[in-house]
């Protein structure tokens, strides 16, 4: 309204007056107001992420000292084949009995519900948790394996869902053909079922990659802060998204912190082309 | 022979079955755990605090033993407020554009672009807000060199969009055809269209979006802690210091000793356990109603 009035005073709709009654430019001008509005508001999103993305790199890219980074990326690749090794196995097992053998029961329900719950408990409570139950409890110590085991419980969810959702595009006709040639439940869903739902699986399981690489909160609890080569799993260290959090943190050498940004950053932009192309390909 | 092969088969089948239970079954027993051992291990400092003084009590001292989130509380608060309200306006109106305004080919890169956004890992938003928003608010002469709630806001709201854009895109692509037909044939414009009739329509989908944002914004930490300043007391500006509720667990309990100051943190957790459980089964109640209808 206040724009309305404010345009009427102004004397722009002067000259247009005479025509108001049959192109009712009144409207025309709210309507050009709200599209300029929506424009911008979808400019702000799209530009946010170039400036992001332009930023870091243009800081960074001249930055990136890999030697130094060694130990951050070894620690990274140790968090993900812990975190996705457990998580992996028992969220498509999950997918498969919620999708294969539900009868709609109240196990389901309630199996529907705990992973949904599990999906929105924030990263800091698993870290809190971890700390208290892996570190402490079981006496672990602030190690790589603790950390593993906390990121495998937090994307969980994650695979569940997109392994679910891959199951449900796999046709009824499939397993209807493969029981009838006589093949038992089992074989028809690992030989028949499971191959066909792969893309999807897969998705899933890159979506939980570049979560457990990203994450901060639950591993500085769980793993430490170490800054060296990890021996093993039961050695502390700190994965690259840590170790960009603690360069920020102390803020003693930003050029380092930008080159970590600038590495995890990539690896991110690489998932997404990765994930993007095998979606591509199912729709094919 | 044969009898022998077929009870072997069944019994696989059983056994496999049971597997696949017992994998069902680990989410339901992980959220139960972690609840229940958050719960444990901050029951016994209701008996140091109680729970009304923890929960209003303005001052955070833990070497006094002294422990009242009210000032995080206030934090969280408004940082998610503030964050909604910039997401929700930004998320819908992109929405909007990519759904109903942009022809298709335009609309995927967008769509893309947004899919980007959600997979930036968190510590990189926190990390660009340090480096680029906090100098900027630094200018405007704020009294903690730009770490301020301002920052934590911005920060946010740029965070949550790719949930409240992807929840809002789905819900409006799900109106039926024969709606839009309607309004057009009624005379109504574009605008119109969207605004009277497809927003209307698409209103459970996108609360439940914007409930999702909010939960995600209630439970980052690690964003917030890099912009936030982090000092435990009550905002008087929006320029002000702040700490929010999931930065006060960070920021101490790596080095909290056990006793009175250790619980008190899960004692935290507890309250943000509950608030973020208290929205999703609240979102879970809005999509149920939504499926009904």
């Amino acid at each position: 309204m206040d724009n309305e009035t404010a345009i009427k005073n102004s004397g722009i709709l002067k000259y247009s007056q005479p025509e108001q009654k049959l192109t009712t430019p009144k409207t025309n001008y709210k309507e050009k107001l709200i599209y300029g509005f929506l424009g911008l508001c979808t400019t702000i999103t799209v530009g946010f992420l170039f400036w992001l993305i332009g930023y870091i790199l243009y800081r960074g890219l001249g930055h990136i000292n890999f030697t130094a980074l060694i130990p951050p990326i070894l620690t990274t690749i140790y968090m993900v084949g812990i975190g996705l090794g457990l998580s992996v196995p028992i969220g498509i097992g999950a997918a498969i009995y919620i999708n294969e053998y539900s009868l709609n029961g109240k196990f389901i329900k309630l199996v529907r519900w705990g992973t949904e719950c599990l999906a929105a408990v924030p990263s800091i409570l698993f870290g809190l948790f971890g700390m208290m139950f892996f570190v402490t409890t079981l006496k672990m110590s602030w190690c790589i394996l603790a950390g593993g085991l906390t990121v495998a419980l937090m994307v969980l969810p994650t695979v569940v869902k997109t392994t679910e959702e891959a199951l449900k595009t796999v046709p009824v006709s499939y397993r209807e053909a493969s029981l009838a040639l006589g093949a038992t439940k089992i074989s028809t869903i690992v030989k028949v079922v499971l191959p066909s739902a792969i893309p999807g699986i897969l998705t899933g399981v890159i979506l939980s990659t570049g979560r457990i690489i990203g994450e901060t909160a639950a591993i500085f609890l769980t793993a430490g802060t170490v800054f060296g080569i990890p021996d093993n799993v039961m050695s502390s260290g700190r994965t690259l998204a840590v170790h960009l959090y603690m360069l920020a943190k102390e803020g003693l050498s930003f050029e380092e912190a930008y080159g970590a940004a600038v590495l995890l950053l990539g690896i991110i932009l690489c998932l997404n082309f990765i994930s993007y192309t095998i979606a591509k390909k199912m729709t094919k | 022979m044969e009898n022998k092969s077929i009870n072997i088969t069944t019994v696989m089948e059983k056994i496999m079955k049971g597997v696949f239970w017992g994998c069902a079954a680990i989410s339901i027993v992980a959220v139960l755990f972690i609840g229940g051992f958050i719960l444990f291990n901050a029951l016994p400092f209701f008996s140091h605090t109680s729970l009304w003084s923890f929960l209003t009590g303005k001052n955070w001292i833990p070497s006094g033993e002294i422990f009242g989130i009210y000032p995080m509380l206030v934090a969280s608060f408004f940082a998610t407020l503030g964050a909604v309200v910039i997401g929700v306006v930004v998320g819908i109106s992109t929405a909007i554009v990519i759904t109903s305004i942009l022809p298709p080919a335009i609309s995927s890169v967008i769509s893309k672009i947004v899919d980007l956004l959600a997979g930036i890992p968190s510590v990189i938003y926190g990390f660009f807000g340090l480096m680029v928003i906090v100098p900027i608010i630094k200018l405007t002469g704020a009294p903690s060199g730009g770490l301020s709630l301002l920052a934590v806001i911005i920060i946010l709201s740029f965070m949550i969009l790719p949930t409240i854009i992807r929840m809002t895109e789905v819900s409006l692509k799900a109106i039926p055809k024969e709606y839009k037909e309607g309004a057009y044939a009624l005379g109504a414009t574009r605008l119109q269209y969207i605004f009277k009739v497809q927003l209307r329509a698409a209103k459970s989908g996108i609360i439940a979006g914007v409930m999702l944002a909010i939960g995600r914004a209630l439970g980052e930490t690690m964003a917030v802690m890099l912009v936030a300043g982090n000092s435990p007391v009550v905002p008087n500006s929006i320029l002000s210091s702040v700490r929010t509720v999931t930065a006060n667990i960070a920021m101490e309990m790596s080095y909290a000793p056990a006793g009175p100051h250790q619980q008190a943190l899960f004692a935290t957790g507890l309250v943000l356990f509950i608030i973020i459980m208290a929205i999703n089964i609240g979102m879970q109640l809005i999509v149920k109603r939504m499926e009904r209808n």
